[in-house]
């Protein structure tokens, strides 16, 4: 160990790195609440409150209130949960990417140790509050998911293939469809189409975000798309799930359960979010500071905030006016 | 005596950033459970209903 977090790939780019190399000597804590809170994610957190909120609020099922309050945290609490379970696994890749090298486990705040019986509990919590508060089949997607995000993408796909954050991406597109089943107890078609929609999403999301961070990527040895299929396949692939996030936002509107006025909105904002990828794909090889890449990642961010928001305002104005 | 001084366990002296962390994750924790328990109970008189009132004494 080399001073600070003085966690390194052993063998240069594209390395995987010793897991043991992480702090393990018992030592007494001084992790303070606020740093198993970082642990949760809350940025990913409140995105999966977003989503989950409005696949309830758009469910033909009203639950009751402190229920459906009662689910939605219970949801969140889970998506976190899977986040500590990540950031347990992934400490020794964290430490070596700018992006992550501040959190809690690199930074010497929080053991490993911790974060994983910090995940487990809450795991275990959240699902049986989901059960208790909303009903079983619920919980099951919730537990799934957690498994999912945790076992599926964190411990497998992430380090060995490229199209780990497309596999992956199902973790993150399933709290709305979480959230409409707390509300009706099945699953829904049209959940199904919220799930597609964060679904193929996640893809140019996060290339965009990989083609501008690949050094990073390296440096930890995540097999990105860019570091794999190289920067020109990955634009194309991104253009490629833009076209189809752009589809997937107006189905809705199709499929009878959000307005023609939805619709409208959601086609303009998916024009927007091709135009983006438009940019990305006639980037240059040489192109080293990437800004359609990262107006791309900005302009997603966006995207999918506003689709959802839409879906939720469309809710309201037809239950007002009809 | 100096057999039982001899036998005297090891105390870990915490330092101020640990006792007043640990002082902190102890109520947390405590708030957390409190507000768990509040939920459990709330939420069994909200799924129930006055149906919870309807059993043998």
């Amino acid at each position: 160990m080399s001073g600070g977090s003085g966690l390194e790939a052993k063998n240069g780019p594209m390395a995987f790195i010793d897991k043991d190399m992480i702090a393990a000597e018992p030592r007494i804590s001084e992790a303070m609440p606020g740093d198993f809170l970082a642990l949760l994610k809350p940025s990913v957190m409140s995105l999966v409150v977003f989503t989950a909120f409005v696949g309830m609020a758009i469910a033909p099922v009203t639950p009751n209130m402190f229920v459906a309050l009662v689910s939605i945290v219970a949801i969140a609490v889970g998506a976190g949960a899977s986040g500590a379970l990540n950031m347990w696994y992934d400490a020794d890749i964290d430490a070596v990417m700018g992006r992550t090298a501040k959190r809690p486990i690199p930074s010497g705040r929080v053991t490993r140790e911790q974060a994983l019986a910090f995940g487990l509990i809450l795991s275990a919590f959240s699902v049986m509050t989901l059960g208790l508060a909303a009903n079983w089949l619920a919980a099951a997607m919730l537990a799934f998911t957690i498994f999912f995000y945790a076992v599926v993408y964190t411990m497998w796909l992430k380090r060995w293939t490229p199209q780990n954050i497309v596999i992956g991406g199902a973790a993150g597109a399933f709290p709305p469809m979480i959230g409409w089943t707390a509300a009706t107890g099945q699953i829904g078609i049209e959940s199904v189409v919220l799930f597609a929609i964060i679904f193929l999403w996640t893809p140019p999301h996060f290339w965009a975000l990989a083609l501008f961070k690949s050094g990073d990527y390296a440096r930890a040895g995540i097999p990105m798309m860019p570091n794999v299929a190289g920067e020109a396949s990955t634009r194309r692939q991104i253009f490629a799930y833009s076209v189809l996030v752009a589809i997937s936002g107006v189905l809705p509107a199709f499929m009878g359960f959000a307005s023609w006025g939805y619709g409208a909105v959601a086609a303009a904002l998916g024009a927007g979010f091709v135009w983006y990828a438009l940019g990305v794909l006639r980037m240059d090889d040489a192109d080293r500071a990437m800004k359609p890449a990262k107006a791309l990642f900005g302009y997603s961010l966006l995207y999918l905030f506003s689709i959802f928001a839409l879906l939720l305002v469309d809710r309201v104005v037809v239950q007002v006016i009809g | 005596m100096s057999a039982m001084a001899d036998n005297k366990p090891e105390l870990v002296e915490l330092t101020d950033t640990q006792r007043k962390a640990q002082r902190r994750r102890s109520i947390a924790i405590a708030l957390a459970l409190v507000a768990f328990i509040v939920v459990i109970y709330v939420l069994t008189i909200v799924r129930m209903g006055p149906a919870i009132l309807e059993r043998a004494l």
